[in-house]
């Protein structure tokens, strides 16, 4: 560069873009080379087992490479990129490394600000829920309609009940994660208690599954009782390990217990679910013969819809009313500050073992709903991996927003299962690709993102349950968020 | 007794690892009081990158002397891991720094979902047998019931005590270790006094998985078998010892892993295997009830 007398404004331009270029250089090959470290062995390697049981080496130096040089050109350009564009690469790489946990925190993210919302967002905020609920109630006679019994069979089941009773389950926890602020991560206990509870009862004593519903919930309460009432003293992330713990302990009681629970080869021949007593059978007593339509198994499946839908629906109800009483505000204010609750007089324990056991007993619907439906339970549909499921749903769903939850739900369960339909997917990975495979990846990098960006949900902004003249969003930020 | 002595090799064997793992949860948690929850899986990242480092050396650079395949295997294996868990922190814990508590802990489960399913996908679900390696055995005692140890039971033990000596020191003498603990009892104050605070954690974070990636090493050679869902477990144990043994503690960290080694196979040897691993998780959650500043650890002192 020699000295000019004169810079004309494409000259500093270019001399700004030559300074740059040099340290953006310097930081992209760095972070290629680190990627490239870092997939060193571990992608550009394929240790596999060959007939004799012997591990061989396949190599993969491409992907590994082909990673170095992605990463590079990324950095690159987002180091080139002046300060409006860089935000976008940060927005991409989310994307990119969150698949659609990302996707869904960028959505949320263009919907902040400290601006009062516009009319068409209040609008929306306050339709989207009851018209995405009248989509729901109608959606097993849209598939029905539309697809006729035979193919609508495997929609309403594998994507209509299968998501709601995730969502079932993230709004159970949410009361303890979202409303309470206490991390469970053993929430798949409660599930189990009650999948086995109706398993037990129904195989030993004959019961109904009218009846066994809130005794599965009342033994799935108990629990929550049993296994938090010496814990909830802890602190946040104790806490966590805990249920975690205890989770663990109650499905290896599960496996071990053989004389009671069958242990991994599970209890099977769990009576279906009956119309009120009306078997869904195609015999004289059954339901197609009683309302004089041709059988079909989709009734069975229909009705099982519904009653997901229904014990969800209480779910949210009961949250929602219990969020105006006492007890729900309380809860709200432990989240934020456990102190200042102490010390306006609170009873913090009480508290914190409603929370827990209120969510273990939708936890234990939701069991003895997964075993009607199944018919079939063993320890195998409890692991660690569910109850983390079911807390990325709460988290990406915005940790106390009912209606975050349950997109969260429905994206996360829904999104796989729809990939394993496209053939075209299977035409460029091959043929066994499995989105499933995927799936828990992407949790794990859309938790990991979520807690980034926005630590406090989908939903970053909290309504006052009780204001003085005017209901004001209050920004996130304002809120300190208390010791867990 | 003879029965004793045998379970008592085997227990300080298995402890040691757990010793290992567990060093990287007390001094995260030392350091910035946040647990870990991604460590039991970058041990088992590390199990994987030790075999296919090893691997790489016996099958393409036909490399044939087993100790020197050792020792790069151990040194490039701890480089690493440590630079995976460098990554991890800078990517996943750095930013938040400041948040609401739970946040990191969240974010590491994340991670630790993330990174068990990413060895998953890329090296596949089954179980990956490592290669049979030659491995004397010691008679201890003669008689009906033989106590003995292995070349590979001595090798681990030397190993875990030669790296918590060098560890120790690093800790106590040098101003690495001296930043280190500045940065524990205040991170504030020690900023100021011009300790370079986010470099001082990063390289708590990498050392604690190179000391993970020796348990790792020691894994693949004591079980011969890794596969991708092996960290949950063994990082749950370690994590339990580091609590056992007071977390924040060194010793304790240590002293724990040992504790939790011998009560695992005392319980199986003596009672029944069924429920080992049932047996670990009542002793956190005893712990944690009952004791949560553990053996060696510190009362926490609440601040308002």
């Amino acid at each position: 560069m020699t000295a000019a007398p004169q810079t004309t404004p494409l000259a500093s331009a270019s001399e700004t873009t030559a300074s740059q270029l040099v340290p953006a250089l310097r930081t992209a090959v760095a972070a290629a080379l680190v990627a490239f470290a870092l997939s060193f062995p571990i992608i550009s390697y394929h240790a596999e087992s060959n007939i004799n049981n012997e591990l061989v080496l396949i190599g993969r130096w491409p992907a590994s490479f082909g990673i170095a040089a992605l990463v590079f050109v990324f950095v690159f350009l987002r180091q080139m990129a002046g300060a409006d564009w860089r935000i976008w690469f940060d927005r991409f790489g989310s994307i990119a490394a969150g698949g659609m946990g990302g996707a869904l925190v960028q959505a949320a993210r263009e919907g902040e600000g400290v601006a009062p919302p516009s009319r068409a967002r209040v609008a929306f905020g306050r339709w989207f829920g009851p018209f995405m609920l009248g989509l729901v109630i109608a959606f097993p006679l849209l598939t029905l309609g539309l697809l006729g019994p035979a193919s609508s069979l495997k929609w309403i089941n594998n994507y209509g009940v299968q998501i709601l009773i995730y969502v079932m389950l993230g709004w159970g926890l949410n009361i303890v994660v979202g409303l309470a602020g206490l991390l469970d991560l053993g929430y798949v206990a409660f599930y189990a208690v009650g999948a086995y509870s109706y398993a037990l009862l129904s195989t030993t004593f004959g019961l109904s599954f009218w009846l066994c519903l809130p005794l599965a919930g009342m033994l799935a309460a108990m629990w929550g009782v049993i296994l938090g009432f010496p814990v909830l003293r802890l602190r946040g992330d104790y806490l966590a390990i805990v249920t975690l713990a205890f989770g663990e302990i109650i499905r290896m009681v599960l496996i071990n217990w053989v004389d009671l629970t069958n242990g991994y080869a599970g209890i099977t021949g769990i009576p279906h679910v009956t119309f009120f007593g009306i078997p869904f059978s195609d015999d004289d007593n059954g339901f197609a013969a009683i309302f004089h339509i041709p059988f079909s198994p989709i009734y069975r499946t229909i009705f099982l819809f519904y009653l997901i839908l229904g014990l969800a629906l209480l779910t949210n109800f009961v949250t929602l009313r219990l969020r105006r009483l006492p007890i729900g505000r309380a809860w709200e204010a432990l989240r934020e500050d456990e102190i200042a609750c102490r010390s306006l007089g609170i009873n913090t324990t009480n508290t914190k073992l409603t929370a827990f056991a209120l969510g273990a007993m939708f936890g234990g619907f939701a069991g003895s709903f997964f075993s009607v439906r199944q018919g079939f339970v063993s320890p195998e549909s409890f692991t660690f991996i569910e109850s983390a499921t079911i807390l990325a749903i709460v988290v990406l769903g915005g940790m106390g927003s009912q209606l975050g939850v349950a997109v969260a739900a429905a994206v996360m369960i829904g999104v796989p299962e729809l990939m394993r339909e496209l053939d075209w997917l299977k035409a460029i990975f091959g043929q066994d690709f499995d989105p499933t495979q995927y799936r828990m990846l992407l949790f794990g990098a859309a938790m990991v993102i979520m807690m980034i960006w926005k630590p406090r949900g989908l939903v970053s902004t909290r309504m006052p349950s009780i204001f003085l003249k005017e209901r004001r969003a209050v920004a996130g930020d304002l809120v300190k968020e208390g010791r867990g | 007794m003879d029965n004793f002595l045998q379970q008592l090799i085997n227990g300080l064997t298995l402890g040691s690892i757990y010793g290992l793992i567990a060093i990287g949860y007390t001094m995260v948690f030392g350091i910035i009081g946040m647990v870990n929850f991604a460590h039991g899986d970058v041990f088992m990242l590390s199990a994987f990158i030790a075999l296919i480092i090893f691997m790489i050396l016996t099958q393409i650079l036909h490399l044939g002397s087993l100790p020197v395949a050792f020792i790069v295997v151990m040194v490039a294996g701890m480089a690493l891991t440590g630079l995976w868990n460098w990554a991890i922190e800078r990517l996943a814990y750095r930013p938040l720094r400041g948040s609401f508590r739970l946040a990191p802990l969240i974010s590491a489960i994340g991670m630790s979902i993330f990174l068990s399913n990413f060895v998953q996908v890329v090296q596949g679900p089954r179980n990956k047998p490592a290669p049979q390696l030659p491995n004397h055995v010691f008679n201890l005692t003669g008689g009906a019931y033989d106590v003995t140890l292995s070349v590979r039971q001595v090798l681990i033990m030397i190993v875990t005590a030669v790296l918590l000596a060098a560890f120790w020191y690093l800790v106590q003498h040098t101003s690495l270790g001296r930043a280190q603990r500045a940065c524990e009892q205040d991170r504030k104050m020690a900023a100021l006094l011009g300790i370079d605070v986010d470099a001082t954690i990063s390289i708590t974070f990498v050392i604690g998985a190179a000391l993970a990636a020796v348990a790792g090493v020691m894994f693949v050679i004591y079980y011969g078998v890794v596969n991708f869902a092996d960290g949950f477990v063994p990082g749950v144990k370690a994590f339990t010892a580091a609590v056992l043994g007071g977390i924040g503690s060194l010793p304790g960290a240590v002293l724990g892993g040992l504790l939790i080694g011998l009560i695992e196979v005392f319980w199986s040897s003596y009672f029944t295997t069924d429920y080992k691993d049932v047996a670990a998780f009542m002793i956190l959650a005893i712990t944690l009830i009952f004791m949560p500043s553990g053996i060696l650890g510190r009362p926490e002192v609440e601040k308002v």
